[in-house]
């Protein structure tokens, strides 16, 4: 158990610390200069207070110092839970642009991805055995798949925003509303968040309904299940133990998936103008702000590292051959 | 696994609506101002704002407000400098002069001597009355050395106050032009609460509670919105005769024109400072939107776009060479097929339109260019530029090939597509350019630092003075870093002299004015340091649902622009809000 625990929370950290090295490396070879850029956009006409400037925010940023002593300080800074400040919203720190940003992508992302797992693989279970939905269903999430994020997205804000104008196509809520706890403006985040919501949980659910789909119908003609038939077992029980052997890799699906969803959200952030992290890294990238995006990228990374450890344990709990494979470790 | 699924739906229902309400709990309430701002409001509700008193704006702002600091005039929350802050003057652009503002009066009491008399009774947002103190301390901010106007004082000698309503800037050279500049572009601060600033405040200071003059206070802030609540008192009402009408103001950040779009066609904007590609469609459709004009350009003039070569290349560096390349632009396509009748093709001055007096039109038609492909070939070949090798481009003079590459930022399609059309006219008179699209900071750093050949550049809005305009074209001296002027590097003493000279020329003093352009115009187009090429607009769509006499070129509309940019509020953009109707009554 320990030696199981003890390798994965080594090669998390590994994996931290090179993601993070990256993540400080990449913002670092793009072209352009993000303080020549602040400069110019402050139309300082004087050459010398142009020159004063330019000194002045190097200075402040630490981009006068060698290097290695960026990357230093860098470390020494995250430590401290200091991600310095954003250049794109000069003068406010990273940590607290994050945290504005951060609950909009997370209500955003969790649910989702959550509710089209669970959904999906129910979805997909009753499709193999139901001719019916098995016609209509997977037919239905081929398409949804296929269907870059984008672009239905693009679709749902036309459709139910503009045209049939059921929903808001911006904001996180309403321009006219100051937040407040009232069931008034609960309600309005939750309608603001339908639609963004809806094109990640749609796209997302075909993906799971299919997998699930082709798993059932697999495990329901092995052997142990005709065995099972044979034997007189009643469908219901076949069926749980089909459920359980197929649901293995839909969770490890689930983990990769959590990698992959953060790019699905900022592009759905983007099109619904919805005010989380996908906006930000998307500015950040145009702005040439290293530190929002490090840190951006930071709290990403931590989001799918804890995600998957959450995931291995969740592992032990559901596959008896993790647990018999630990116990035969620790023999 | 049908009892596990009964339990799964509601407990990630249960997530869901939890993180939902953590999404609006942690969004940033207002800060320390909230209390104070909502008893003022009185009768108003706090937490949601009247549709019918609501203005709702767009394209100012492309990312969450962070500083209400006026001397950032770049990038601060929209409505800082012009609805919160104030200046001195407004300009007319129309009329083409000052309108006195927080100032009665202002005058040339000798030749280098500037007295300002100031309004009676303009209070502060907090109680405390504006005095001259408070003029003087603002413009002595400049004399920090990374503030923005720190220019104003290598030729502003000294500002005093003579009494409490009376300023007095005596100057060492009086640049008139510039000074008329100034007049409506610096933010008057409170001494009261700014003196003792840091200069590092004052440059990056967030100015959290902003105390102005204005009409307008900040009510609150989010990462996508600002919202301005009208003051009740605000001095303009008496002293002016003037009050904007819409109650609240909210600016949002859309982070597309895309959005922008969506939320003008779902009523939900009022005014969208964007470019939107096709809005012509839109005015001419039943969608209750107006525009400026109701047919093209459909947008005021807000600044010359130019094509910028780098003069100190080959072969950039032959006014010969640059005047073919002028001549073989086809601008009418770029007007029509790119911008869809958006935009208006630039005099070969370049010159604004609000500007057009100053254009001597002797010597437009003796020097100046139209697009005509045979002439280009024709320069081309009479400066000794040879298609030698017989691939269709024509070669430098000593053999070597001539390929150029036109940069514009990418992501910026409208003009990207033009880089594209340019590429292609210049095909057909036998010079290869290749459109090049780096991302915006890079473009910005081989801008600076000359490292390019051709781009194009939009950097000097409409003002006071072509003054402006003939700074960005010829200010001298050349430095390793050009930031703001000048991009093309272009050294020629004389202009540069008789610009310095026109700023010496007093404001009222048209003919004289009139004189030093029309040499300077002379040189634009002997020697075309740059080729201007179309007008950007003043890209302003409105809506009727909620608010109408919006500012139209017909009837009895008003004349000012509709529009929330930076340093557009004192060019009309603040008059505009006075004028609007509720479309409900």
């Amino acid at each position: 158990m320990r030696r199981y625990f003890g390798r994965k929370l080594l090669i998390y950290g590994l994996t931290f610390f090179v993601a993070v090295t990256v993540n400080w490396l990449i913002p670092r070879f793009m072209p352009g200069d993000p303080v020549a850029s602040m400069v110019a956009r402050a139309n300082v006409t004087q050459p010398a207070a142009a020159e004063a400037m330019r000194v002045y925010y190097s200075n402040l940023f630490g981009f006068d110092q060698p290097l290695i002593t960026q990357y230093l300080n860098f470390w020494a800074a995250l430590f401290r839970g200091d991600f310095g400040i954003s250049i794109w919203l000069f003068p406010s720190p990273v940590s607290s642009v994050i945290t504005t940003a951060v609950p909009y992508t997370l209500a955003l992302i969790v649910p989702s991805v959550l509710l089209s797992w669970v959904v999906g693989n129910r979805f997909g279970a009753y499709a193999a055995r139901r001719k019916l939905l098995d016609n209509t269903v997977l037919p239905v999430g081929y398409v949804l798949t296929a269907m870059p994020y984008m672009w239905l997205a693009v679709l749902l804000a036309w459709a139910f925003g503009v045209i049939a104008g059921l929903f808001p196509v911006a904001g996180g809520y309403s321009f006219s509303m100051r937040p407040n706890w009232s069931w008034a403006f609960l309600l309005d985040l939750l309608h603001h968040w339908t639609l963004p919501f809806l094109s990640l949980f749609l796209v997302a659910l075909g993906g799971w309904a299919i997998g699930m789909r082709n798993m059932i119908i697999y495990e329901l003609e092995s052997d142990y299940s005709n065995y099972l038939a044979a034997l007189g077992a009643p469908a219901r029980l076949i069926r749980r133990y089909a459920f359980r052997n197929a649901v293995l890799p839909q969770i490890t699906g689930l983990a990769l998936q959590l990698g992959v969803i953060v790019a699905g959200a900022l592009v759905t952030e983007i099109v619904f103008a919805y005010p989380g992290l996908g906006s930000l890294i998307l500015n950040a990238i145009k702005n040439k702000d290293f530190f929002l995006l490090q840190g951006t990228f930071l709290f990403i990374v931590l989001g799918v590292l804890i995600a998957n450890f959450i995931i291995d344990i969740v592992y032990v709990v559901v596959d008896p051959r993790t647990r018999a494979g630990m116990a035969g470790a620790q023999a | 696994m049908r009892n596990r699924a009964r339990i799964m739906i509601p407990l990630a229902a249960a997530g869901l609506l939890a993180a939902a309400c953590t999404g609006g709990g942690a969004t940033p309430t207002p800060p320390a101002s909230q209390p104070q701002s909502q008893g003022a409001a009185g009768s108003a509700n706090p937490d949601s704002l009247p549709r019918n008193e609501t203005l709702y704006t767009t394209g100012t702002q492309w990312g969450p407000p962070v500083n209400f600091n006026p001397i950032r005039e770049w990038d601060h929350a929209t409505g800082t400098k012009g609805l919160v802050y104030e200046t001195l003057f407004h300009y007319d652009a129309t009329a083409g002069k000052l309108t006195p503002w927080l100032a009665e009066s202002g005058s040339w009491a000798d030749d280098k001597t500037y007295q300002v008399k100031l309004r009676q009774g303009v209070k502060w947002a907090d109680g405390q009355p504006l005095t001259a103190k408070d003029v003087a301390f603002s413009f002595e901010l400049g004399k920090m050395e990374t503030i923005p106007y720190h220019n104003l004082w290598t030729w502003l000698k000294s500002v005093e106050a003579v009494d409490d309503q009376t300023v007095k800037f005596t100057f060492s050279t009086a640049n008139y032009q510039q000074w008329d500049f100034n007049l409506y572009s610096r933010s008057i601060v409170p001494e009261h609460i700014w003196k003792g600033r840091s200069e590092n405040e004052v440059l990056d200071g967030i100015n959290e509670n902003p105390v102005g003059t204005g009409a307008y206070t900040f009510m609150a802030k989010d990462q996508d919105r600002v919202v301005l609540r009208r003051r009740d008192d605000w001095w303009g009402k008496a002293a002016l005769n003037m009050e904007p009408k819409p109650r609240y103001i909210v600016d949002i950040a859309t982070p597309s024109n895309e959005v922008a779009m969506g939320l003008l066609l779902q009523k939900g904007m009022d005014l969208s400072n964007n470019f939107l590609p096709g809005v012509a469609n839109l005015v001419k459709g039943n969608f209750g939107l107006t525009t400026y004009y109701s047919e093209p350009p459909y947008m005021l003039s807000a600044n010359t776009a130019w094509l910028v070569p780098n003069t100190t290349k080959k072969p950039m560096d032959d006014p010969a060479f640059r005047k073919a390349l002028a001549s073989s632009i086809d601008v009418k396509k770029i007007v029509e097929g790119v911008y869809g009748n958006l935009v208006k093709a630039a005099s070969p001055t370049g010159l604004l339109p609000q500007w057009e007096q100053y254009v001597d039109q002797g010597v437009v038609a003796r020097s100046g260019f139209a697009f005509d492909a045979a002439k280009a070939k024709k320069t081309l070949a009479d400066a000794g530029y040879k298609d030698t090798d017989g691939d269709g481009y024509v070669e430098n003079k000593d053999g070597s090939k001539i390929s150029l590459s036109i940069i514009v930022p990418s992501g910026w399609t409208d003009w990207m597509e033009s880089a594209r059309s340019i590429a292609a006219s210049a095909k057909t008179a036998g010079i290869q350019v290749t459109p090049d699209f780096p991302d915006f900071n890079a473009l910005v750093e081989k801008r600076a630092k000359g490292d390019f050949d051709l781009l194009i550049n939009n950097e000097r809005q409409l003002s006071n003075s072509p003054y402006t305009y003939y700074e960005y074209l010829f200010q001298l001296p050349v430095q390793k870093q050009q930031n703001t002027v000048n991009f093309a590097r272009y050294e020629n003493k004389r202009a540069w002299d008789l610009t310095k000279q026109l700023d010496q020329v007093k404001t009222d003093d048209a003919e004289g004015m009139k004189k030093i352009i029309s040499q300077l115009q002379q040189i634009h187009l002997d020697d075309l340091p740059v080729i201007p090429l179309w007008y950007n607009g003043l890209w302003a769509q409105s809506s009727n649902q909620v608010w109408k006499n919006w500012p139209a070129a017909a009837g009895s509309a008003p004349k000012t622009p509709a529009v929330m940019w930076h340093n557009w509020l004192e060019l009309g953009g603040f008059e505009t809000l006075t004028q609007l109707q509720p479309s409900g009554s």
